[in-house]
């Protein structure tokens, strides 16, 4: 089967030059095409953080390079990136150009690691996946080929977890959902390595990944692999929560579980859930008689174009907490297969009532195709991306863009993640049908 | 001159056909003096940062055009920058009054078996694929780096898609990897037109085709009074309209380095001149422009009437502005022909241009004419400019020259640059719409955003305060061009 698209919503195997970026004073240095940087900042990059975007070093492969091989090239710019890029993590990344020709990056840059230099590299020639996956290639490189290098024998930091979630640029809102998780593993008593954004600690935090008691991965399927690379590697168990918790019930759910698997405090745990549920629910309390007398029509039901993590998490709230009802649910993640059946789960019973109809499919202009064909008798919510601008108005729908590419908003630390997200998820969707009024 | 052929699936990039360059270090007028005299050399750059490519280019010019899709043979990344032209396209729309639609690009996601054994077939099957979704009137294949050096016969898909079909299927070829100079994507683009596109001329038309990317219709009060009728190209154009564009009477440009080859193909192929003075950037372009204009067009009294109107309208004002701007120091950041013609207009308004780093340079465009030597024009009309930086987008050397320079105001073309002028707590001004600045009117407004923009210091000034800086320190004390002409693979870069 081809698998064509039309309105791409991720990026190749490179993509992952953004999660490097993500990592406080990291920088990648791309032995690739002119033009792959660019194009990547292009649909996950909203600005260019301290030294992505335009400082990116790159070795603008050229017809020589690909005839003659471009190892003496990616020499002189990693040189060049020491002298001239102030940084404490060098992050070499191959794009197509090197890895169908074939360049032995792997011995250029251990020439630097044997100087004691903090580089690293992953082979993340485009065509080889997508960004999803090669986030974990990069970060596994990152523990194996520099973390790796600080460990110390048998350490282990009580009540310290990595976490691993949501993908940082392909998900636009990742530091804000990155700081809530944060902020509530915090608020039941563990030590958080976030690991990425505004609160993280940078590449000191990144070394004590190996004296963590647990990892905690907090996605569908996207990070599994480091987890279950860590486990093998510093024997360190983790625990999975397979998608993004959004509101009270599933962050509660959530916190508990984690709480159960890591041993923190019981008391401490249910301290800091009923504080947060009191506020959460008080602004919900507040707010309901709206929600509940809103005359002029507000979203019945919604279609999610979305990654799984995404999908499955907004789904749970929004039927759950808000009463909107799923309508069809596409993942646009290219979920591998192995994972596939465990999200249908999730949907087939997302509620104690009702299940929900997901489909796979990465080609959206063929999602788009059949959202058109449906009845539109009520007025419904896409949880989708600024390509859907125009599906939304002609089927009288309301559009969330939470999926790149996002154009059409300006994320600073926004998130939608736990009790914050989940309230914030009420007044965005709201603004915009409030907004629909003249 | 370069000899426009059609036979060719590929055109010739600009290092070759052109002679263009990425890297030089000197005065405006020795980089003139060197291209006359067949001089130029390449600098390459020891250390270099991510650049563009030719396929972002070319997908430029191909994405608006209202009936076609484009589809671009290549793994998903390389798409990554689809959503930003449309995001133009419809911004575009708007301006237009035309009714909302998104651009129609399809991407075959070339996958690792495809490297070994080929994706054409998935080529076909997306072509196929895009014919039934949208039934367009032409569609265009931009390649990339992966479709190239894999080998597929993307020419070969074509012409058999072509038959099958019934309407073009053309192939654009636009590896990223061919050339440094990523304005090649224009050229790749345009002979893709030419080639397949454009028809033979039936009649002559009263139409001037004007070579633009989205910019605001301003030749119409230019032209109408004077029997002619303008056609935007190729953004926002239809593929009837550009079957048709042999058959104008004259071709302008607002930026050569982005017409340069179409403007040529249309003359030496199909007999349609081009007005070769430098685009009508500061007074005395304007005038040398509109000239060239009034001679082409049959319509000289008009233009001297018009001329001396304008004038007299326009001197008065510039006077004002003069006195106020006088002495005022400015930095350049732009690609070639907007870059020469920015520096010709601040010196208009009476600045001092402290240097410029362009993005690449050609000697000659594809007319072969020096009459259109905007850069010689420039160092001509107004004298040398020292530190005329040839600098493919390399932020790093922009930033070391900036934190040197200290201009009163930076001026960039294009995206990604300004942000080094603001972070130093220059005033830093982006014009993106081209034709902002064109003609006598266009001096005058942007004599009026540079004041705008001088005034306005507090948010440069707070930013600055509070931004970190990614280079090192041992890297601002450095000369800025340590890193240019000591590459040891020079001859092969
Ligand atoms: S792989 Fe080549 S064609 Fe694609 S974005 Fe990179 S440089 Fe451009």
């Amino acid at each position: 089967m081809s698998k064509y698209i039309e309105q791409p919503r991720y990026s190749c195997a490179l993509g992952a030059q953004q999660s490097v970026v993500a990592i406080k004073r990291a920088v990648p240095i791309l032995h690739a095409g002119p033009g792959c940087s660019g194009k990547i900042s292009s649909l996950i990059g909203q600005g260019e953080g301290y030294a992505g975007g335009n400082t990116i070093p790159c070795t603008n492969a050229s017809e020589a390079d690909i005839v003659y091989g471009g190892e003496g090239k990616l020499r002189t710019v990693i040189d060049g990136a020491f002298q001239v890029i102030d940084a404490d993590l060098y992050v070499v990344l191959t794009g197509c150009t090197s890895d169908i020709v074939g360049d032995d990056v792997g011995s250029v840059t251990g020439e630097y690691q044997e100087q004691g230099k903090p580089i690293v590299y992953a082979e993340t020639g485009g065509f080889k996946s997508n960004n999803y996956v090669s986030h974990e290639v990069v970060i596994k490189a990152i523990i194996d080929q520099y973390v790796d290098c600080y460990k110390q024998a048998g350490k282990k930091t009580k009540g310290l977890v990595n976490v691993f979630s949501t993908i940082p640029y392909q998900d636009p809102y990742w530091n804000g959902n990155l700081e809530e998780l944060k902020r509530i593993l915090s608020g039941i008593g563990l030590t958080v390595n976030i690991l990425f954004g505004a609160d993280s600690g940078g590449v000191e935090e990144w070394k004590t990944i190996p004296e963590a008691e647990f990892n905690l991965v907090v996605s569908a399927w996207a990070g599994l692999g480091i987890a279950k690379h860590l486990e093998e590697k510093y024997g360190t168990p983790y625990f999975h929560f397979p998608y993004l918790p959004v509101g009270g019930l599933e962050t509660s759910k959530f916190l508990r579980q984690v709480a159960e698997f890591t041993g923190a405090d019981k008391e401490k745990t249910e301290a800091f859930i009923w504080s947060e549920e009191e506020k959460f629910y008080m602004h919900i309390e507040r707010t309901a008689d709206f929600m509940l007398e809103f005359r002029y029509g507000i979203p019945r039901r919604f279609y999610s174009l979305l990654d799984a993590s995404y999908a499955i998490g907004f789904a749970k709230y929004l039927l759950n907490e808000l009463g909107i009802i799923p309508a069809r649910q596409y993942i646009i993640d290219d979920t591998p297969e192995e994972f596939q059946e465990a999200i249908r789960e999730q949907f087939h019973r997302i509620s104690d009532q009702r299940s929900a109809e997901v489909r796979f499919i990465v080609d959206a202009g063929a999602i788009q195709q059949e959202i058109r064909q449906d009845a539109h008798k009520h007025r419904s919510l896409i949880l989708g991306s600024g390509w859907e601008r125009d599906l939304a108005k002609e089927i009288g729908a309301d559009l969330l863009i939470l999926s790149v590419p996002v154009s059409y908003r300006l994320v600073l630390n926004c998130g939608y993640t736990g009790y914050r997200g989940g309230l914030r998820v009420i007044e965005d969707i709201y603004d915009r049908v409030l907004d629909t009024y003249r | 001159m370069s000899v426009i052929s059609l036979k060719e699936p590929e055109v010739a990039i600009r290092e070759v056909r052109l002679g263009s360059i990425t890297g030089f270090e000197g005065t405006a007028g020795e980089l003139v003096q060197c291209a006359r005299t067949g001089k130029l050399q390449d600098n390459a750059r020891q250390f270099s940062q991510c650049m563009g490519c030719s396929s972002g280019n070319a997908f430029c010019q191909l994405s608006m055009i209202q009936d076609a899709v484009v589809v671009n043979h290549a793994p998903v990344g390389c798409a990554g920058d689809v959503f930003g032209f449309n995001f133009v396209y419809r911004v575009g729309q708007m301006e237009r009054n035309l009714p909302p639609v998104i651009g129609r690009y399809f991407n075959t996601n070339i996958e690792e078996q495809d490297t070994i054994f080929g994706a054409t077939q998935k080529l076909e099957d997306t072509i196929r694929e895009a014919y039934t979704r949208v039934k367009p009137k032409a569609i265009f294949i931009t390649t990339s780096c992966a479709s190239g050096i894999i080998g597929d016969d993307v020419e070969g898909v074509a012409n058999a898609l072509t038959e099958e079909l019934g309407i073009p299927v053309v192939a654009c070829f636009c590896e990223g990897f061919k050339s440094k100079i990523w304005t090649t994507g224009f050229d790749s683009a345009y002979h893709a037109i030419v080639r397949k596109i454009v028809k033979p001329p039936l009649k002559k038309s009263n139409k001037v085709n004007i070579i633009n990317f989205w910019g605001s219709h301003i030749f119409d009060d230019l032209l109408k009074p004077l029997g002619y009728e303008p056609d935007y190209i190729v953004p926002f154009s239809t593929v009837g309209q550009l079957e048709r564009i042999s058959e104008a009477v004259a071709t302008i440009q607002v930026c050569p380095t982005l017409g340069s080859y179409l403007g040529a193909a249309l003359e030496q192929v199909y007999g349609v001149p081009e007005i070769k003075a430098p685009p009508a950037y500061g007074l005395r372009g304007t005038d040398n422009w509109l000239r060239e204009l009034g001679r082409v067009l049959d319509r000289e009294d008009q233009i001297e009437t018009l001329i001396n109107k304008e004038h007299a309208r326009v001197l008065p004002l510039l006077g004002d502005y003069r006195k106020q701007l006088e002495g005022k120091t400015a930095y350049i950041t732009a690609g070639a022909a907007h870059g020469h013609a920015l520096i010709a207009l601040l010196r208009e308004l009476g600045m001092t241009v402290q240097g410029a780093a362009i993005f690449h340079h050609d000697p000659l465009y594809d007319n072969g004419d020096t009459a259109s030597d905007a850069l010689a024009h420039a160092v001509n009309t107004y004298g040398d400019i020292a530190n005329y930086n040839v600098c493919n987008k390399q932020a790093y050397e922009l930033v070391n020259i900036l934190n040197r320079v200290r201009p009163d105001i930076m001026i960039a073309r294009h995206g990604g640059m300004t942000l080094w002028g603001a972070k130093l707590g220059i005033p830093t001004l982006l014009i993106g719409d081209e034709h902002f600045s064109f003609g006598y009117q266009g001096l005058l407004n942007y004599a009026e955003r540079i004041l705008e923009t001088l005034d306005n210091k507090e948010f440069v000034t707070n930013l600055a305060k509070h931004s970190t800086m990614p280079y090192t320190k041992w890297w601002l004390e450095q000369n800025p061009f340590h890193f240019l002409g000591r590459n040891v693979h020079v001859e092969v870069y």
